[in-house]
């Protein structure tokens, strides 16, 4: 019905088919058929391990790689076939730092908006107002080598939407921050969407995706594994806890699985590399009792993982994040 | 209901992108403001800039042309001024401005890209202007074009004051003398673009000894062209070099008095140079900066 139409209307992001395959002596197929909508006013997350092809996904999102094959509409522009009006309608902070060096803070964002058409006082207005909302204005002379990790990442958020872009996009934004800037970054990029900008970004960090994102996708090996929002992606695990048991015996894991299976509060169970997996309720009691059952196959190590979108992805590749 | 959504809207007003502008004004608007940025990071660095420019020049003429010629003896010990046979210091201005045409060419565009490509990639950023990727690249050539003619300029004083012996020159066409300044300005910014998109970030070093140097002195800078007849074989090979055409230009255009080649020939190589370099260029400069 008109509810439908309109939500697609506020896609602003769509990517459709995507793949892109790195040619050479060693084939990589990067990103394998991507496809995602966001909407407009969105913070959408694309959680994943490292090369499971989400900075690729941004690259060619951000005109800075060509797709082999498939789409993508950055408010209704092609990306590939008009590439200077998509950036009008972007902005980006890629992994690493690329601040111009040889210019100051405010330079920085001063030359950024003349590049984007602004007349100078339209470019000086600007720039204040952006100083001002970041907490940069006391460093704005201060140059980028001499700014921390935490201050150069928030002088580049205010950079990306100097022009006033509709799409924000964050590659790994808190990859090398310490815990402080980290929540630091979070709380500037949630004032974001008060301005009504999307913002899509890219993570390993499930606590990130968690705490940021209104949906997340999670992508592993160049594909989209499940797209919802947080809360729907942890409640469809169906379990609170996962429970990671290392054994040195593993010829009776069958078994065991078994008797684990047949506990209260246990929902399933999956064999691991190295042992068993038990995906459980939050049950009084528990514990002990996992233990007790798997000590004679020798018991090594316990792992308890508290229902994340960790266990989301571990349930959905058998892997953790992290590997 | 009304009145909550129309406040919106003139709330939301000053934060709604800025009306798309026609194309060539924003290419051209975008390309300004990267030119703009250059020259405030050049004025800011100004006096580093002219002592670069000055030093070789400077140091050449002092040395060959003012040290050598107070020495009993010192055209024994030159036999480069020898060789050429007129007044060296003449040979010398033309050539000294090509060389540091040349220079400011690497030095503004190879340079730079290098550091760029390399550890900060701040050439990601520059890329996300919204013009056409190869207009960044040809902004870098042109920008470094007019650090080139500022270079030339600096070398004139220089290659005319320093001697000790008179320098003849004399502008038979300003048309021509700023053409060819242009020429080989531009020309001089492709070759470091090319340079610097088709090296190595870490071996952009190694280019200044395989490269640079070799181009220099096999440039016709020290000596005019004509003056190779006694060797038809190097005369013939260093007709690859583009260095020879911008100083046999500007010997054609400053110092007419010295054998030159034919004007139509320098103008017609030069550009040929200038599409060849700037065509491989910005080919490489693609090639690096999109995935």
């Amino acid at each position: 019905m008109g509810n439908g139409a309109s939500r697609d209307l506020a896609v602003i992001v769509q990517v459709q088919g995507l793949r892109k395959v790195y040619e050479g002596k060693q084939r990589v197929i990067a990103v394998d058929g991507i496809d995602l909508g966001v909407r407009e006013g969105e913070l959408y997350g694309l959680l994943g391990p490292n090369g499971a092809g989400k900075t690729t996904t941004i690259s060619i999102c951000t005109t800075r790689a060509l797709p082999t094959a498939g789409k993508v509409r950055i408010a209704g522009v092609d990306v590939v076939a008009s590439p200077s009006a998509a950036r009008r309608c972007m902005g980006i902070v890629p992994q690493y730092n690329t601040l111009d060096r040889a210019c100051t803070i405010y330079e920085n964002i001063h030359f950024h908006c003349l590049y984007f058409g602004f007349s100078r006082a339209e470019a000086r207005q600007r720039t204040s107002q952006l100083l001002e909302q970041f907490h940069l204005s006391e460093r704005a002379d201060a140059y980028p080598a001499q700014l921390s990790g935490g201050l150069a990442q928030r002088v580049q958020i205010a950079r990306a939407i100097a022009h006033r872009p509709k799409v924000l996009f964050l590659d790994e934004p808190s990859a090398g921050l310490d815990p402080q800037s980290r929540i630091a970054m979070w709380e500037a990029v949630s004032r974001l969407r008060e301005e009504g900008i999307t913002v899509v970004l890219t993570t390993h960090y499930m606590e990130e995706a968690d705490e940021l994102c209104d949906r997340v996708a999670i992508i592993d090996h160049g594909k989209i594994l499940v797209e919802d929002t947080p809360a729907a992606l942890k409640s469809s695990v169906g379990a609170q806890k996962v429970y990671a048991l290392d054994l040195s015996n593993r010829d009776g894991t069958a078994a065991l699985t078994e008797q684990l299976k047949q506990m209260q509060g246990v929902r399933s169970v999956e064999s691991m590399p190295g042992g068993v997996r038990v995906f459980a309720d939050n049950a009084d009691g528990l514990l002990p009792e996992i233990v007790e059952a798997s000590s004679p196959y020798g018991l090594r190590d316990l792992t308890i993982t508290e229902s994340s979108l960790e266990t989301v992805f571990i349930r959905l590749t058998g892997r953790d994040l992290r590997e | 209901m009304q009145t909550l959504e129309s406040e919106i809207e003139v709330t939301q007003q000053p934060e709604l992108p800025r009306a798309a502008p026609g194309r060539a004004l924003q290419y051209s608007r975008a390309f300004a403001g990267l030119f703009l940025r250059d020259l405030h990071v050049l004025r800011r660095e100004i006096w580093p800039f002219l002592i670069r420019v000055c030093m070789n020049p400077l140091l050449f003429l002092f040395v060959f042309t003012y040290i050598m010629p107070h020495m009993s003896g010192g055209a024994a010990m030159n036999p480069t001024a020898a060789m050429a046979g007129v007044n060296f210091s003449t040979v010398l201005l033309p050539g000294l401005m090509a060389v540091a045409i040349m220079f400011s060419g690497i030095a503004a565009v190879a340079l730079p890209l290098a550091q760029e490509f390399g550890i900060t990639r701040e050439i990601d950023d520059r890329v996300m202007c919204p013009l056409p990727v190869a207009a960044v690249a040809i902004e870098k050539v042109c920008f470094s074009a007019v650090q080139s003619m500022v270079a030339a300029a600096v070398v004139f004083p220089l290659a005319y004051y320093v001697p000790a012996t008179p320098v003849y020159a004399h502008v038979r066409s300003w048309p021509f003398l700023i053409l060819v300044l242009a020429l080989a300005s531009l020309t001089s910014g492709a070759l470091g673009l090319v340079i610097g998109t088709s090296v190595k970030p870490q071996q952009i070093g190694l280019i200044f000894g395989v490269v640079v140097m070799p181009i220099t002195f096999l440039g016709c800078v020290y000596y005019p062209w004509a003056k190779l007849n006694t060797m038809p074989w190097l005369q013939h090979l260093v007709l690859i070099n583009p260095i020879v055409y911008m100083s046999e230009g500007l010997r054609a255009a400053l110092t007419p008095t010295l054998p030159h080649m034919h004007l139509a020939l320098i103008l017609t190589m030069l550009i040929f140079f200038l599409v060849l370099l700037t065509t491989v260029g910005i080919r490489g400069f693609l090639r690096r900066v999109i995935g």
